[in-house]
């Protein structure tokens, strides 16, 4: 009988540590049981200091997860420094973050010369630098860089998608190109090569580069004209990408006008390029325009202005990088959820490369999130709109474009 | 003779200080990764005040002699896989030359017109690194990422604790070139240059051979600062190299103390440290923080921190002579 006793007292001794151990925690620095510590950086001052508010974006939307309880009974503490959009501010601001404050991880880091900076000291250290507020094609290699994952749909795909649409649509198309001689335009032209494939690369007729600081691109227009084109692929910054619309009309030239999404704000390049002027042209979009009547009565947009007007009350609900904010911190919440006890940096890279169709609810519907041990691009889906002159009407349905 | 004497012991005592910080228990890498920026600035900072401090030519340029010494190290690290300490001569040599040659026409022009000069300069160079003639060696847009050098001789060091080191060997250097310099006949001239321009031509100093060489030596430090910085930061790219670095760099020689070879020091523990201080007390409106610290330095001690310090001492010492 007492042996039995025994036997069961060991028995049940036994049960007791073990299940400590199959529920084991496992944390790395930044992690415990009552924090999650992240580490950003974004320009709130200087001169591209207008993407700040997705810092303030980010933080008030993980304050609203934390009033609701915090993500697995921990709070996020959201540590966010300015780097003024300068390289070597960022390596000492993401320094200071890994080594001083000792963050789990560092999440939307913006700008692709500052991410460049950082990119190496972070995976030589193994630290994440998960969703990087970039759309340069570059921060998707999963060999090279295991520990860096963008988000956006990079500006390649978008070159692809136009150019697939084009040979969807437009059999008898002759296309113009208009690239920014610098990285962000020659993704879009590597794009829409990639989207015609070789043996229809002879519809590409011209392809026309200007400088970021020319002060008109007038000659490039006409040039463009001067080839035949009927299709204008237009990925020009917003400057020069309302200069080419304007001076598109004025000569008379009208091809079908695709407009990178980059400059598809209505009130600083299409108002100022003359809305009449801008009428059909064609972009690329995955986020819902909060500002959009169509989605006047779309619950993801409703909690999204609750939000707005809980957590951002002096906030300009016009501006898109509130909804960029709101959409990329949802994105991380989940991947912290799906991630549990398991606080490590590996298990956070597991979990962010293992996203199985993810719908958020600022994004357009139809558009889901997926990525997987050797696919480092979250989103690589958009829907094309045709401006009506006053806002940007949805057609077609979603398409995908998988980088190769 | 006793008063040099005197100088060197007290700067030999600060360098072994300096060697022995990065020992420290408790010292992060990160925080010596902070101090090896500080040594960098300090080393551009001497450049520009031997050229503003001590010869009188304002310089809102200087920007632009740091970033072509970054760049010619990392192109010679990234293209050629030269090692990282044949890097900084090299920088040396190159900035030497340009900066000669950019003093040459620069001398026609006096104070607030040679600001204006090298504030064109400045702007510039961020664009012409982007040109796509030499994209192939400057990386355009992108720039040039480098690898930290590890330690030699297999040294029990961490690759930052290395690299401070380093910084220091070739800072201590130049401030001994500095020092020698400008304490003799070459830094009269300097000084009889800036104080009246006329009467040191009477005096038959080669004003215009001494300004351009000034220009040269004075780009010649602030390059191999841009040599060591990109090192440090393991990265160029022409936005690094915007207009703020040179106002930063003119804002830390005055900080510091204008003609003063310690004031670099100190000017550079401004720059480095000021506008982290700014945006821990303020994330909405660094900068202005960061004008309000330039304002209540200035208004307190207006000869700089050296300056200051200094004052401080002569206080002190006048107290104990009195009592």
């Amino acid at each position: 009988m007492s042996a039995l006793r025994l036997m069961g007292g060991l028995a049940a001794a036994l049960v007791l540590a073990a299940s400590p151990a199959l529920a084991q925690k496992k944390y790395d620095p930044g992690a415990s049981d009552t924090e999650i510590k992240i580490g950003h950086s974004i320009p709130y001052s200087g001169p591209a200091s207008a993407y700040g508010t997705i810092g303030k974006a980010i933080a008030s939307y993980f304050k609203k997860v934390n009033d609701e309880g915090g993500i697995n009974g921990r709070k996020v503490n959201f540590i966010s420094h300015d780097d003024g959009y300068s390289p070597p501010r960022t390596v000492e601001v993401v320094r200071q973050l890994v080594e001083q404050e000792q963050v789990l991880f560092v999440f939307n880091t913006l700008g692709t010369p500052t991410n460049t900076a950082i990119q190496k000291y972070l995976n030589a250290k193994k630290v994440p630098q998960l969703f990087v507020a970039t759309g340069a094609s570059k921060w998707g290699k999963p060999k090279e860089f295991p520990w860096t994952m963008g988000w956006q749909p990079d500006y390649a795909t978008e070159g692809a998608l136009y150019a697939k649409y084009i040979l969807e649509n437009i059999p008898d198309a002759k296309i113009g190109l208009l690239y920014q001689n610098d990285d962000f335009g020659k993704d879009y032209v590597e794009g829409v090569k990639r989207g015609l494939g070789e043996k229809n690369m002879s519809k590409l007729v011209a392809s026309v580069s200007f400088e970021v600081t020319d002060p008109t691109i007038d000659s490039q227009i006409i040039q463009l004209k001067g080839a035949g084109a009927n299709v204008f692929i237009n990925t020009a910054t917003p400057k020069a990408a309302a200069q080419a619309i304007r001076k598109a009309a004025e000569i008379d030239w009208k091809p079908t006008h695709f407009l990178t999404n980059v400059s598809s704000n209505i009130q600083t390049v299409l108002i100022p390029a003359g809305p009449e002027n801008a009428k059909g042209i064609i972009t690329a979009d995955y986020r819902k325009d909060a500002s959009d009547p169509q989605w006047a009565n779309d619950k993801g947009v409703a909690d999204w202005r609750a939000w707005m007007a809980k957590y951002n009350p002096d906030a300009n609900v016009a501006d898109q990088n509130y909804v960029y904010g709101y959409a990329v911190a949802q994105t991380l919440e989940g991947v912290l959820r799906a991630a549990g006890d398991n606080l490590t940096r590996a298990n956070v890279m597991k979990e962010a490369a293992s996203i199985k169709d993810l719908q958020l609810p600022m994004l357009l519907p139809g558009i889901k999130i997926s990525t997987g041990p050797n696919d480092f691009y979250p989103i690589e889906a958009v829907q094309l709109a045709k401006f009506t002159g006053k806002t940007w009407e949805l057609f077609g349905k979603v398409i995908e474009s998988r980088p190769e | 003779m006793a008063g040099i004497d005197k100088n060197l012991r007290w700067a030999g005592i600060v360098l072994l200080l300096a060697i022995l910080l990065p020992f420290i228990p408790g010292v992060s890498d990160y925080r010596i990764f902070q101090l090896t920026l500080v040594l960098v600035y300090a080393i551009a900072l001497l450049g520009l005040n031997v050229l503003t401090g001590y010869n009188g030519q304002f310089s809102l340029g200087h920007g632009a002699f740091y970033a072509v010494g970054a760049y010619v190290a990392a192109i010679m690290m990234d293209k050629w896989g030269m090692p990282y300490y044949a890097t900084v001569p090299a920088a040396a040599v190159v900035c030497l030359v340009v900066g000669f040659l950019f003093g040459l026409p620069a001398l026609r022009l006096e104070g607030h017109y040679l600001a204006l000069a090298t504030f064109a300069l400045a702007l510039a160079v961020p664009q012409m690194l982007k040109h796509k003639s030499i994209e192939y060696w400057t990386g355009g847009v992108q720039g040039i990422v480098i690898i930290k050098p590890d330690p030699p001789f297999g040294l029990p060091l961490s690759q930052d604790q290395w690299l401070y080191l380093f910084t220091l060997f070739v800072l201590a250097i130049l401030f001994l070139c500095a020092w020698n310099l400008l304490r003799g006949r070459t830094g009269r001239a300097l000084v009889a240059i800036r104080d009246h321009h006329m009467a040191a031509d009477t005096m038959g100093i080669n004003t215009a051979l001494y300004k351009s060489l000034t220009f040269g030596v004075s780009a010649m430090y602030t390059g191999v600062a841009g040599a060591l910085g990109a090192i440090a930061i393991q990265f160029v790219a022409p936005d690094s190299f915007t207009i703020l670095l040179s106002i930063s760099l003119l804002v830390g020689v005055v900080i510091g103390g204008l003609a003063s070879i310690p004031g670099a020091i100190f000017g550079a523990l401004f720059i480095v440290y000021t506008p982290n201080i700014a945006s821990d007390i303020s994330k909405a409106a660094p900068w202005a923080i960061y004008g309000i610290f330039l304002i209540v330095f200035m208004y307190l001690m207006p000869t700089g921190i050296w300056g200051g310090l200094r004052k401080l001492a002569a206080m002190i010492r006048a107290r104990r002579n009195a009592s």
